[in-house]
């Protein structure tokens, strides 16, 4: 029992929860400036869109290249909505997760006929449709002008959201409910239904899981992350354009998800926190920062393919094991110890 | 328990079954075997759901399954393994078991959003029943392991116990032997038997002719899609087709 296994108990511990919402809550008192905690708010509205692409490519195995698609429309149909038609901004906020949702069932059950690199490729072509519509379809979405003017979540006179300390807490509390849900959805049989799907659609199908049922629901799940984090994002950034709807913004998310760690319950959200600040930070070099990031990404994926907390479960498994290993044949040295050492010490050693 | 007629798979051109008819009985050891590309496989995966049949019946306890899908198939219960053991290597071996039996049960997103009563109820369920079988199987000692750290036959065994998971009847097993050696092939029957002894019905697909031949009640032969023989292991080693197809004939072997 060292510093480090005490250490990795305690991230494991409800306590570790509670310190993290604390630290999040006392963030802006010690950010430096108003414009990293304009950047924290922006990071956790992205975790939101990474938690939900987490469920139908970390949990049920299925890479949907239309993600930032769906955020995009989560943030047209908030846009379009308040700005066109005088819609107040949480009926608006509810229609775009709706919308999301709806979307994601129609686009799920076609698309979800198809398997592996077929359905990578078929999502990459839903995105870049709803990409050209936001793009060509002027009458609705404004076209390339994009639509300015959104307004800021609805207060009700107690607080101003146009601000952004208000609205850090406002992002803070829905990606607090996110991970809640995905916490829930992860550790239930219903999460273990996706893994399945994740290991094989056959072995899935063999245990009796009904493979179209479970993805179309993770895949619904998934873009209604998309376009409620897409609304929040509209209510925060209130200026939106058709590159919100670039395929850029869906690697981006599968960068976050693949250095915190695919198919873990934090990676999402260490994944987006360690490459918005890694960027931020990297900010003096410009364009450069790819200089640091290609290499860095790639020494990721060489020797942590599970990314940071995917590898940090796996080092803590092994160790548990160990463990518990240990603990038995101590147990068996005990108990055969009076009569027959000799076997004691073969227990041991096979146990090690 | 489970009758077969007529049935035949075609693909394009090939029939990888063609015209097998054949009746297992319940409580039963049955055997398939045959050369490399004889179409057990295909037999497995028509009877299994994972394919339909071109033509054919399946019934199952009476029932006509034929072209059900592959999860309706589980729910009535039949369960399969795979040549290649599919496993969750990430975890821990217990925790690969527990979604054995999410097939009985019936929460939905709603229970896990609200985390009902019946939610918490049935993982306990779910959970107690992969205890049971990692028991049956006899890897309760690895339990808490690494699904990645353990051999590959106490990975088959895992492979059994989460097919058993599922409460099936009829257990079909895809060379459940292959890839191990001769003494854990030995155990590995005796944990078919001790399934069999249990009330499972069992269907193996299988190379190993020891095995087989200690282990079958009953040998279906297939040969290019072909049922050539089927009987107890006495009459299939006896029959002249069977050893025409496996070694050749005397005139093959004289030219």
């Amino acid at each position: 029992m060292n510093a480090l296994q005490k250490i990795s108990d305690f991230f494991m511990t409800p306590a570790m929860k509670i310190v993290l919402i604390v630290a999040a809550v006392l963030f802006p008192f010690v950010a430096g400036n108003e414009y990293q905690i304009y950047v924290m708010a922006l990071a956790f509205v992205w975790a939101i869109a990474v938690y939900g692409m987490n469920i139908i490519t970390g949990l049920c195995g299925q890479l949907n290249l239309a993600h930032g698609g769906f955020f995009a429309i989560g943030a047209y149909v908030l846009a379009i909505l308040t700005v066109d038609h005088g819609w107040g901004f949480w009926w608006a906020f509810v229609a775009a997760g709706v919308a999301g949702a709806g979307f994601g069932f129609l686009a799920g059950i076609v698309s979800l006929r198809l398997k592996e690199h077929y359905f990578a490729i078929f999502t990459l072509c839903v995105g870049f449709i709803i990409y050209l519509l936001i793009d060509k379809w002027e009458e609705l979405t404004h076209g390339a002008l994009g639509i300015i003017n959104i307004p800021a979540p609805n207060g009700f006179g107690l607080v101003d959201f146009t601000e952004t300390t208000p609205f850090y807490y406002l992002a803070l509390t829905f990606m607090v409910l996110s991970v809640w849900l995905a916490a829930r959805i992860t550790n239930s049989l219903l999460g273990r239904s996706f893994r399945a799907i994740r290991i094989s659609d056959d072995l899935a199908a063999s245990l009796g899981i009904n493979l179209m049922r479970n993805k179309v629901l993770a895949f619904v799940l998934s873009t209604t992350y998309a376009s409620v984090a897409g609304a929040l994002y509209a209510g925060l950034v209130r200026f939106i354009g058709p590159a919100e709807a670039d395929v850029v913004h869906t690697f981006d998310m599968i960068t976050y998800l693949l250095v915190g760690g695919i198919g873990t319950l934090m990676g999402p959200l260490v994944g987006t926190m360690v490459i918005t600040w890694l960027t931020q930070s990297l900010q003096f070099l410009e364009e450069y920062r790819m200089i640091v990031f290609g290499p860095l990404l790639v020494v990721l994926v060489i020797f942590f393919p599970r990314g940071v907390v995917g590898s940090f479960l796996g080092w803590r498994a092994r160790r548990m094991a160990a463990a518990q290993d240990a603990g038995k044949s101590q147990e068996n040295a005990k108990k055969k110890s009076p009569t027959s050492p000799v076997a004691t010490n073969r227990e041991a050693g096979n146990h090690a | 328990m489970l009758k077969i007629n007529n049935l035949t798979k075609r693909f394009g051109g090939l029939a990888a079954v063609n015209n097998v008819s054949i009746e297992f009985e319940a409580n039963k050891i049955n055997a398939i075997i045959g050369p490399n590309g004889a179409g057990k496989s295909t037999f497995f995966n028509l009877v299994a759901g994972a394919m339909p049949p071109t033509e054919g019946t399946i019934e199952y306890q009476g029932m006509n399954i034929t072209g059900m899908a592959c999860d309706r198939i589980a729910r009535l219960g039949i369960a399969r393994t795979f040549q290649t053991t599919m496993l969750f290597e990430e975890s821990t071996v217990l925790d690969n078991l527990i979604v054995g039996h999410r097939l009985r049960t019936q929460s939905r997103l709603w229970d896990v959003i609200i985390n009902s009563r019946r939610l918490r109820d049935e993982e306990a369920k779910c959970r107690a029943r992969a205890q049971e079988v990692l028991d049956f199987v006899g890897l309760s000692h690895i339990g808490h392991r690494i699904t990645a750290d353990i051999s590959q036959e106490e990975k088959k065994r895992v492979a059994f116990a989460l097919a058993l998971a599922t409460d099936p009847e009829l257990v079909l097993l895809d060379e459940p032997a292959g890839g191990i050696n001769p003494e854990e092939t030995e155990n590995l029957a005796g944990l078919i038997r001790k399934m069999v002894d249990h009330g499972v019905t069992v269907c193996l697909i299988e190379h190993k002719m020891d095995m087989i031949m200690s282990l079958a009640d009953k040998i279906m032969v297939l040969d290019h899609g072909e049922k050539i023989a089927e009987g107890t292991p006495e009459e299939v080693r006896n029959n002249p087709v069977v050893i025409e197809a496996y070694l050749g004939s005397d005139e093959d072997a004289a030219a």
